[in-house]
């Protein structure tokens, strides 16, 4: 008791490693951050968010810890108005100490998440392929069914557990891709098909949201993303009416895949930007 | 002569008639070269806005008499001896004229922002009460849009990076023993610049089609194709921008060539530093803005297409080629934002302490650390742009070690709180509440890094809640910190303490309420930029918007007490804060020129506790050196020093 009542340092790591352990039960156990996860890379994202704030915690404590310490201990008492403290100018030791110590933390951290965002993006081969396209204020997707006719939605359907890869092509300006259950997020880049891959796993309808800011009617563009069973998605495909011509900036079948800038190619009716 | 004299001088009424020859200008030249190209109609509003946005700004500088004294030089006309007599301020119209004294300048910048400031803060509360529920409210979403838009680019382009020009103006040549800036013309230019430029962005409102609604960021082709008021932000960027420049030229030369002898570039003071490292920024990354806007103007105004472009249209314009250059200033400007602060916090937190800074060297190293690391992290905005995938992890990886230097100034300042005497007044408590703000939004700025995590929540409002807490949390709570910290010096009265606290308290309390939660409705999944939201997050956003009125209304505290400080408080001593740095050794308010006699530093600017230690002292370094017993050099002994 005694050495501890004379060790301010020691006073000060226990009263962290408690305040960290509440801060980060707290952080994992009584939060509700994520949406629930609705695809692979969602479970990968809120592990990674979980490692972060088990990292985060104890180091916003460790600063606080040390304010709020000296707050307390070494706060002017009356009379020590003309009284300064002790010339201390620094320590190596120390200095090197928190300069390596984070330099491996943030390094590591860095490492996990470029493995989580290789198995995030990693390419399944057999994807269904799924052409999103933006345009102010909607968006639209367009699948291939059976007979290899184009189908067109304005609901985003897709079959449980099976990997899906999407095309984002935008007709004016940028837009962006989000549904937060998926945890997937990708802009609509007027002149570039930029690629995003998902795999749902889980039944359910979520939101699909325009994130990147498009105009007026930017926080109305909204759709629905819905996830069914692979026999009921058939069904689905199946009873959706095939369009003819083409919609509005889907690619024809002659466009390079890629989609590059500068493509003589020019698309089906072609809707000018918004001007 | 036909002209009278009155609208000769430089002055109002000459900004009066220069300006409505200004608008002709504009007018005639549109006017005459529609009608060369046979263009239809002749008189094109647009067209007349956009050369008028141009020319009317440049000559009310030039009516009121920023230009005149190069205006004469350049052609050969007699030049007038300086007598000195745009120097200093005797009365408050001083304030509204071309003025070359640093601290009258200072003194401008800080009013003129803190003006922005409100302004930026009534938008907030705007964008806040336009959020309060769910469902559209009394804004439209155009107009929303325009209000969150003007809010971000007032705060930053008028508010955050001119402040921080404005305290560096008044106190760095003190700070420095420099009896001015090394351009005081350049300095006076410098300043008026900004009102302009903020006159054109809140006019935009005025404008037909509502004010400029892309966001700060003005993300092309949005912005090429918005109506006329998207030009107004356009062109108010290229003045605030200029202002910018010429003022980080400014205090280069000034602080490396106005130093007092014996002040080597390891006994500046940490602010010093710190607007040295802004100023390589600013000098670096700022053209890059300004390239941007042009881009835009050229593209709007002119039919460039350097952005126009959509899938097998034919059009070969390069959208994201935007965001690059727009970034690769926008990201250096969050130091630009930030550096400033961390030197204002190094002073207060070493003088209230009553310690030396820990580590003085490696918080000089890191701020340079930070200046280069700096240019290597933009596209880390940009990971769900849709670029090549492969530039991620390069970005990742120098953005999570630019926390290694940040880290490095948050473990020194902690060190430098151990064991002193704090001395926990209004300026302190600001400093001890960036620091906590400032830790959480450095975590999150790490979090954003990593890029699976961002790409979850970037564009929502977790990076709302991010950027609050390093601009709001960071920022601003330096600034207050630095406001009350020179109120004395730059006014010559002391503030209201217990006010200060209040103020403080509530500032603390409020911002964290108010910015805290918005991390959790981003992961959930809540978009940013949006004027109207699903139903699940309504109530964390009726209880944001009603702690940010309360965190609006604390400035109110903070407008009262210095207002009636400044009217009516206590005179102050020259040195109430028993600092050691140079500019407490002169008066309060300092004479017009300073310093009556030219002083020598012997010392490190931070010797607090140290016996018989001397920062700098009123003599010439001949004299000097025989009273340098007590003061500890940094590794240098004075001798070798004081001959520079």
């Amino acid at each position: 008791m005694r050495t501890l009542r004379r060790n301010p340092l020691l006073q000060m790591a226990i009263l962290g490693v408690v305040a960290s352990a509440i801060g980060i039960a707290i952080a994992l156990f009584v939060i509700p951050w994520f949406p629930t996860d609705a695809s692979t890379q969602a479970k990968n994202v809120h592990t990674l968010y979980d490692v972060l704030l088990i990292v985060s915690v104890p180091i916003f404590v460790l600063v606080e810890t040390v304010i709020l310490y000296s707050v307390w201990k070494f706060r002017m008492k009356p009379g020590e108005e003309e009284k300064d403290g002790p010339p201390i100018h620094g320590n190596t030791r120390l200095e090197v100490i928190w300069t390596a110590l984070p330099a491996v933390l943030i390094l590591g951290l860095c490492a996990y998440s470029y493995a989580v965002l290789q198995s995030n993006e990693k390419n399944v081969p057999g994807s269904m392929t799924v052409n999103v396209t933006a345009r102010q204020f909607a968006f639209e997707f367009s699948y291939r069914n059976a007979q290899n006719k184009v189908v067109v939605s304005p609901e985003l359907y897709l079959p449980n557990h099976e990997p899906v890869i999407f095309h984002l092509r935008s007709l004016d300006v940028i837009h962006s891709f989000f549904v937060p259950q998926f945890s997937e997020k990708l802009d609509a880049v007027p002149g570039i098909v930029t690629t995003l891959r998902v795999t749902p796993t889980r039944i359910g309808s979520y939101p699909v949201e325009c994130t990147e800011l498009c105009g007026a009617g930017h926080s109305l563009m909204r759709a629905a993303a819905v996830v069914v069973t692979p026999t009921a998605f058939k069904k689905w495909l199946a009873s959706q009416s095939t369009s003819t011509p083409p919609p509005v900036g889907y690619p024809p079948a002659n466009a390079a895949q890629n989609g590059v800038p500068g493509s003589t190619t020019p698309v089906a009716n072609p809707k000018p930007p918004k001007l | 002569m036909l002209i009278p004299a009155k609208l000769r001088a430089p002055g109002w009424y000459r900004v009066a008639l220069y300006d409505v020859l200004g608008f002709a200008f504009a007018f005639g030249l549109t006017v005459l070269i529609r009608w060369l190209m046979h263009q239809h109609p002749v008189v094109d509003g647009k067209a007349i806005t956009i050369v008028a946005l141009l020319a009317v700004p440049l000559a009310f500088l030039a009516g009121l008499g920023t230009g005149d004294y190069w205006f004469y030089w350049a052609a050969g006309r007699p030049q007038r001896a300086e007598d000195h007599s745009q120097h200093g301020a005797y009365s408050w119209r001083d304030y509204f004229r071309v003025n070359t004294d640093h601290k009258v300048i200072g003194i401008q910048y800080v009013v003129t922002s803190f003006f922005f400031l409100f302004v930026g803060g009534l938008l907030a509360m705007l964008i806040r009460a336009q959020l309060a529920k769910p469902g559209m409210q009394f804004l439209t979403t155009e107009q929303y849009n325009g209000v969150f838009s003007v809010h971000a680019t007032v705060l930053i382009f008028l508010f955050v990076i001119p402040v921080f020009a404005g305290l560096a103006n008044f106190v760095l040549p003190l700070m420095i023993g420099a009896p001015d800036m090394a351009f005081p013309r350049l300095n006076a230019l410098s300043f008026w610049m900004l009102p302009v430029a903020g006159v054109i962005m809140l006019m935009s409102f005025l404008a037909p089609g509502g004010s400029f609604a892309a966001g700060w960021t003005a993300y092309a082709p949005l912005s090429t194709t918005m109506p006329i008021g998207q030009l107004f932000f356009t062109i108010a960027v290229q003045f605030a921008g200029a202002s910018s420049i010429a003022t980080a030229l400014n205090f280069l030369v000034t602080i490396i060539t106005m130093r007092a002898p014996g002040m080597s570039f390891f006994r500046m003071p940490l602010l010093v530093w710190a607007n040295f490292s802004t100023s390589l920024l600013v000098v670096i990354a700022t053209p890059f803005i300004a390239a941007s806007q042009f881009f835009v103007l050229l593209d709007t105004a002119l039919h460039f297409h350097f952005f126009d472009a959509y899938v097998g249209a034919g059009k070969d314009g390069n959208v994201i080629m935007y965001q690059h250059v727009f970034w690769f200033y926008s990201h250096p400007a969050v130091y630009i934002m930030m550096l400033p602060g961390f030197g204002i916090i190094s002073e207060i937190i070493a003088v209230k302490s009553r310690k030396p800074i820990f580590g003085y060297r490696m918080m000089a190293f890191s701020l340079l650390a930070i200046v280069v690391l700096g240019f290597t992290v933009w596209a880390h905005h940009m990971f769900v742009s849709g670029m090549a995938p492969w530039i991620r992890i390069p970005m990742m990886i120098t953005t999570a070690i630019i926390a290694i230097p940040t880290g490095i100034k948050i473990f020194s300042w902690l060190a430098t709180l151990w064991r002193g005497v704090l001395h926990l007044d209004t300026p302190m408590l600001f400093a001890l509440g960036f620091l906590t703000m400032f830790t959480c939004g450095g975590i999150s700025g790490v979090m954003l890094a990593m890029i699976p995590f961002d790409i979850h929540v970037s564009q929502t409002y977790f990076v709302v809640a991010h950027l609050h807490y390093v601009l709001f949390g960071g920022s601003l709570m330096t600034i207050f910190a630095g406001v009350y910290y020179w109120f004395p010096k730059m006014t010559g009265r002391m503030f209201d303490e217990r006010l200060g606290k209040w103020h403080f308290w509530c500032t603390f309390i409020f911002a964290n309420l108010t910015f805290g939660p918005m991390h959790i409705i981003g992961i959930e999944g809540m978009p940013r930029r949006v004027a109207e939201y699903a139903q699940q997050f309504a109530d964390w956003n009726l209880f944001i918007s009603i702690c940010s009125f309360f965190l609006g209304a604390s400035t109110l505290i903070f407008l009262y007490n210095i207002v009636a400080s400044w009217r009516g408080g206590p005179r102050a001593t020259a040195n109430p804060w028993r600092a050691m740095t140079l500019e407490w050794q002169v008066p309060s308010p300092p004479p017009v020129f300073n310093f009556d006699a030219v002083p020598t530093v012997v010392g490190g600017p931070y010797e607090y506790g140290v016996p018989g230690a001397v920062h700098g002292i009123f003599k010439p370094p001949v004299e000097a050196q025989k009273v340098t017993a007590g003061a500890t050099a940094f590794s240098t002994p004075p001798s070798q020093e004081s001959h520079e």
